[in-house]
């Protein structure tokens, strides 16, 4: 068996001694590289770009503007949540008349070396006209402010309304409504490695593009389309990829700017993203505004809740469409039984970088709010946060459990799990019922310190299909082309592990192929924690078509019926007596001899999304004087259904809370009132380094596997983000129960911590 | 590029004698990746933070971004292509590594392995919190750390044991040269 | 993120060095460890036309200990001062203080005299040097001149060193026995710069008593700021912790510090007093078990 075992990684050898080839690496002969030159302004007409001087330069091989682009271009399309109403705020590669953002890419210039560009980069002259510039949503709606799409005729974009029965008439019968204005700040993923293409012209005049990853042949297609060429040739192939987190991987101006260079010079062209494009070019995440209404009664039971959203979106609609704020609706409830559920949700236009997905979109911003409402309502209830959590959790017998609300295109219809019970392994991994009397010793010695608990769900497995081709090689060695993409997730590691389970050989033996449009017929790519779900269930179906092919040979051979048949430890055995009947080889030769294609496809296919749950507890310490926070203990307890690797999945839990703590307590994308970004170097954008991260305390529960795919999985990647804020503020809350602090805002900074508890204890008249 | 502005250079990577002509603005990162050919050293921020580029040059660490080609003229400089065996052996610090899933993406990973290697030179027996402090100066954005953590701390045992690191072909003694402290 | 185009040159003496400034004037940069600079340079927010490396001059490369000062060459890099054993027999705080600096790669190239000379306030070494009292020496091809740190640190980023000199050297005085050092900062992260740094020295005479002290704070104003008010308060006084602090409660009074993205000006004041509690306390405590 080699699913559930935490075997070594395949794709670190390469990695480890330096020989991974990720784009900037890869260095073809001539080539030469690009540079963008971007909006300094966040809004602003265009009046005129010079660009003679840049030109004249030596070495400098091309300069373009807007202009020069084909009359007919369209702009970047839509890839998830498309909506026809917001075609018109869809950015085009290059600005022509007016800038939106601070980094709006205006002239593509590309010379012999990146040095050279940079020169050319300084002699281009724009002269802008600036205009008032919209950095908030709530002044972006108003109406006299000045409209950036006029063709939508407003900033609100896009209303997104959706309930569940009637929130005005339950919120009557509530003997408690509180209202809540919560704020989650823009930050992003922010992978290590920035983005880069390599695109050239072959001899035989296909185009080819390195760099391309996650959804590849989805990007290969829109390429296809909006250079106006014929797909097939062109090719795409995925390099290694140094992280990717959601905004890596989308078409982006540059995917269409880099391969049309190309084409245009007939020279190989690179373009590798340096970090402060980085920060403003590459999609932005997360900001939102929320305003809550909640009606509850005084055992905590909540009956209805009305949340008003302000998704800031940024100056265009990329990729991701209206991705973020659909998921936000859909995945607010998490794993509570809502009587009422009401979401209006506004999708803002305003003067930054555009917005996408990050590491469980909507679910970290949605958790946040979610969760913090819950420990609000049990302090205003003076109960037990978990207890009032338990009251309102969806039970076991329920499931399958819709909450009522849609998200890409499907209702969310929860498919299996107990979330008592992890609620209570939590508690109790925590000692939460000790916890009151530790806080009390601690606080006899002069230390603050606090217990934080939020619940989540997940979602993953989105369809629609995802594609799996198994072929054995001469050897007995497999090849294994998924459509799937590799961020560094260690996608080829599960595959691998997936196929040799069905097959009867080491996992070491499979080789995994990705990414290449030549190679690979087709594809859906890694998003949405897909991968293991739906490709990999896609490779157990290969696998599982392949192995019958194999048996069947084997049952004519050993004359047995194949069903009595099995593959294991490369042996042809018996089932019933594990006995061994002869070597896998021999009948892999015999195929041969017979001309029998080793050689499996499959795709499969998928309706509905798995939802993996869990719960993360932060226990935290307070620095009275200062207000800094240390994280004492960090427990997360995920049900996954099953795990193929629990080393990768606990890999992705630990990383994933990383991202999370980032979001909780140190990254913010913020802008200024001028439209400029004030955060946009690792000097001020500050991901969290070795000494900020605590050890995270993880435990893998497969006790809910997922009825929707063969191998019960329902995925890992995005589970350690989504619950780090709600479990950090509520152990604040905690630990500064005596003091006048509620925390509705992200980042928490140590100053808001401190300022609470120099007010000093406030004296309970409630009570 | 000017051919007038051209410096020649000469140094020692990972034990082998190179030379190059460069700009004097071109950064050792790029002397390194785009000269000498030799990618596996990263770039990751090019302003000094994230730690991807980092080296070992003239027995210390240093990030090869914050340091221009010509400076490391007649410098020793080590790269992760350097750490494993001539022969493909592993170093222990990419053996631990590979053990303990140190890395997802990879990106961070040769910078991080610069680092470790130079710290646990500098202190080859060290607890959990000594090694979080040695490779502070290396962002990941993938693991948390943790289990790089584990792999540092595994890897030290294995040294102990076996005391790779000092083995003449691997050429990572720390190198005194630039070090003239007259007491 | 590539530089712009420069002239670059590697003298191997000090004097070849201040000729070549003499020669380029303003159009020149001085580059010693480059870890400021360089960052500068790639963003293209420094553009020198003519970059003069000292990093190879040897003769400014050198710490020299004698009975009342000790004198590092201003290319002496950050990590030879961390590990020198001396240095952290005879002034601790520098061995504490070098830790505190960026990290260990920053460590490796960062010089002395370029971190003096980029007078980043809220930078360890100016602290340290305003609080040890120490002196800087510049050179020039005419002659060699002797600041005190109020002498030489202006104000952001800004020092009264003249386009045609270089810091060859500072010089701390040896600090009496029965001294003690603390030196701590508040940051977000670990390596950060700081958003308030801390630095202390307290000697103590034969029965306990605070003899001399001096407190510097980084990160409140332009320069290194010592508070000479509050620790005068202490001398003559058993330096526990109620003394101590109640002296420190009017820092508040003292500092007007500056808000900016991380924190506001209320806040930095507050982490003043914090910290100066801590490191004074720390320092006092130091000094009791050095005389111990």
């Amino acid at each position: 068996m080699t699913i559930g075992t935490s075997v070594k990684r395949i794709e670190d050898p390469r990695l480890i001694t330096g020989k991974g080839q990720y784009v900037g690496d890869i260095k073809l002969h001539d080539q030469c590289e690009a540079v963008i030159v971007r909006s300094p302004h966040a809004h602003a007409n265009i009046l005129r770009i010079d660009t003679e001087k840049a030109k004249q330069l030596p070495e400098v091989l091309m300069v373009m503007t807007g202009w020069d682009l084909p009359k007919d271009l369209s702009p970047i399309p839509m890839r998830l949540a498309p909506n026809e109403a917001l075609t018109k705020a869809l950015q085009f590669p290059l600005a022509k008349d007016k800038v939106r953002y601070v980094g709006e890419p205006v002239v593509l210039i590309v010379a012999t070396s990146r040095y050279t560009a940079e020169d050319a980069a300084d002699l281009i002259d724009v002269t802008y006209e600036s205009l008032a510039p919209i950095t908030d949503v709530h002044t972006a709606i108003q109406s006299d402010t000045s409209v950036l799409h006029p063709e939508i005729g407003s900033n609100d974009l896009f209303l997104i309304h959706s309930k569940k029965g009637s929130v005005n008439e339950e919120l009557k019968k509530c003997p408690y409504v509180i209202e809540e204005d919560l704020y989650v700040q823009r930050h992003s993923g922010i992978p290590l490695e920035t983005r880069g293409l390599l695109a050239v012209v072959q001899e035989d005049k296909r185009l080819t593009v390195y760099g391309p990853t996650k959804v590849v042949h989805f990007n290969h297609q829109i390429l296809a389309r909006l250079l106006k060429i014929d797909s097939q040739n062109i090719r795409f192939i995925e390099t290694d990829v140094g992280g990717g987190f959601g905004p890596r991987g989308e078409f982006y101006p540059e995917d269409y700017l880099i391969p049309y260079a190309a084409l245009r010079l007939g020279r190989p062209v690179k373009w590798v993203e340096d970090r402060l494009e980085h920060m403003v070019a590459t999609n932005h995440s997360r900001e939102q505004k929320h305003h809550v209404v909640v009606g509850f009664d005084e055992s905590g039971r909540i009956h209805a809740l009305r949340d008003e959203i302000f998704v800031d979106t940024g100056a265009y609609i990329r990729t991701h469409g209206i991705t973020v704020p659909v998921l936000t609706q859909g995945m607010f409830p998490g794993p509570y039984d809502f009587h009422a559920l009401e979401f209006i949700t506004h999708v803002v236009a305003t003067n930054k970088t555009p917005t996408g997905t990050y590491r469980g979109p909507g679910r970290f911003e949605g958790t946040f709010v979610r969760e913090r409402i819950i420990d609000i309502i049990a302090k205003k209830l003076n109960l037990d946060p978990t207890v009032v959590r338990e009251r309102n959790l969806i039970k076991p017998e329920q499931m399958p459990y819709t909450n009522g609300i849609s998200a890409l295109g499907q209702v969310v219809e929860y498919d299996s799990g107990d979330y008592p019970q992890i609620l209570d392994i939590a508690r109790n991994a925590m000692e939460w019922n000790q916890f009151a009397e530790r806080k009390a010793l601690a606080a006899a010695e002069g230390k603050i310190i606090g217990l934080g608990f939020a619940m989540f769900v997940e979602k993953s497995g989105l369809g629609p299909w995802e594609f799996c081709e198994v072929e054995i090689l001469e050897k007995g060695d497999l090849t294994c082309k998924t459509g799937l993409a590799d961020v560094g997730q260690g996608v080829k590691t599960a595959l691998a592990q997936i196929c040799s389970d069905q097959l009867g050989i080491p996992y070491s033996k499979v080789t995994v192929i990705h990414g290449d449009t030549d190679v690979v017929e087709k594809g859906n790519g890694s998003f949405a924690t897909r991968g293991t779900v739906v490709g990999g269930s896609a490779a157990w179906y290969a696998s599982e078509a392949l192995k019958k092919k194999l048996l069947l040979v084997a049952a004519e051979l050993l004359h047995l019926p194949a069903e009595e048949l099995d593959i294991k430890n490369q042996l042809i055995i018996h089932i019933t007596n594990q006995q061994c009947l002869c070597q896998l080889e021999d009948i892999i030769t015999e195929c041969r001899k017979r001309g029998i294609e080793l050689r499996e496809k499959y795709t499969f296919s998928i309706d509905h999304m798995s939802y993996p749950y869990g719960i993360h507890a932060a226990e935290v310490a307070i620095d009275s004087e200062t207000g800094k926070i240390k994280i004492e203990k960090y427990y997360i307890a995920y049900d996954i259904g099953k795990a193929i690797n629990p080393l990768l999945v606990h890999g992705q839990l630990v990383g994933g809370m990383a991202q999370g703590l980032g979001g909780a307590l140190f990254e913010e994308l913020r802008y200024d009132d001028n439209g400029q970004l004030i955060t946009g170097s690792f000097m001020d954008y500050l991901i969290p380094s070795s000494m900020e991260m605590p050890e995270v305390e993880i435990e893998i529960l497969e006790n809910s596997p997922s009825p929707l795919n063969p191998l019960g999985v329902k995925g890992a990647g995005e589970g350690g983000t989504v619950a780090v804020a709600p479990a950090i503020a509520n152990a604040i809350i905690n630990a500064l129960d005596k003091y006048p602090i509620e925390i509705t805002s992200l980042p928490i900074r140590p100053e808001v911590i401190r300022d609470a508890i120099k007010k000093g204890p406030v004296t309970n008249e409630e009570e | 590029m000017t051919q007038s502005n051209l410096k020649n250079i000469a140094l020692t990577v990972n034990g082998k004698e190179y030379t190059a002509s460069v700009e004097p603005r071109m950064l050792l990162s790029d002397v390194l990746r785009d000269e000498l050919g030799l990618t596996g050293t990263h770039v990751g921020c090019e302003h000094g933070i994230c730690g991807a580029c980092t080296v070992i040059m003239d027995g210390r660490p240093v990030r090869s971004c914050l340091v221009y080609g010509v400076q490391a003229d007649q410098a020793k400089v080590q790269t992760v292509e350097g750490l494993a065996d001539p022969d493909g052996g592993l170093h222990p610090l990419q053996e631990a590594f590979w053990e303990k899933h140190g890395l997802q993406c990879g990106f961070c990973t040769p910078g991080m392995l610069m680092s470790a290697c130079h710290f646990l030179e500098q202190n080859p027996n060290p607890n959990r919190e000594e090694i979080r402090e040695g490779i502070s100066g290396n962002l990941c954005r993938c693991t948390g750390y943790q289990n790089i953590v584990d792999a540092v701390e595994l890897a030290a045992e294995l040294l102990s044991k076996n005391k790779k690191c000092d083995d003449e072909s691997s050429d990572l003694q720390v190198v005194q040269t630039g070090r003239k402290v007259n007491v | 993120m590539k530089p712009a185009v420069f002239d670059y040159y590697s003298p191997s003496g000090l004097e070849e060095a201040l000729s070549l400034l003499d020669e380029f004037g303003y159009d020149a940069k001085i580059m010693s460890g480059g870890q400021s600079l360089i960052p500068m340079m790639n963003m293209r927010l420094a553009r020198p036309k003519v970059v003069i490396d000292i990093s190879k001059i040897d003769e400014l490369n050198f710490i020299n200990i004698t009975d009342s000062v000790i004198q590092i060459g201003g290319l002496t890099r950050h990590f030879q001062v961390e590990e020198s054993k001396e240095i952290g027999e005879i002034c601790p705080l520098l061995t504490e203080g070098m830790k505190l600096i960026g990290h260990s790669q920053i460590r490796s190239r960062g010089t002395i005299g370029g971190s003096v000379v980029h007078a980043d306030p809220t930078a360890e070494l100016p602290v340290m040097l305003s609080t040890l009292g120490a002196t800087i020496t510049l050179a020039s091809s005419e002659e060699y001149r002797t600041l005190t740190t109020d002498e030489f640190f202006m104000t952001y980023l800004t020092t009264t060193i003249e386009t045609n000199e270089i810091l060859v050297s500072i010089e701390i005085p040896i600090p009496p026995a029965n001294t003690g050092f603390a030196i701590d900062e508040f940051t977000l992260r670990k390596g950060d710069f700081a958003i308030v740094l801390a630095a202390a020295s307290v000697t103590l005479d034969d029965e306990g008593r605070v003899k001399s002290a001096t407190l510097g704070l980084g990160g409140v104003d332009g320069v290194p700021v010592i508070l000479d008010e509050i620790t005068e308060e202490l001398i003559g006084h058993f330096p526990d912790s109620d003394t101590i602090s109640e002296c420190c409660n009017r820092i508040g009074d003292l500092v007007d510090p500056e808000p900016d993205i991380h924190a506001s000006g209320e806040y930095r004041k507050d982490l003043c007093i914090t910290y100066a509690k801590r490191v004074l306390e720390r320092a006092a405590e130091k000094a009791a078990n050095r005389k111990g």
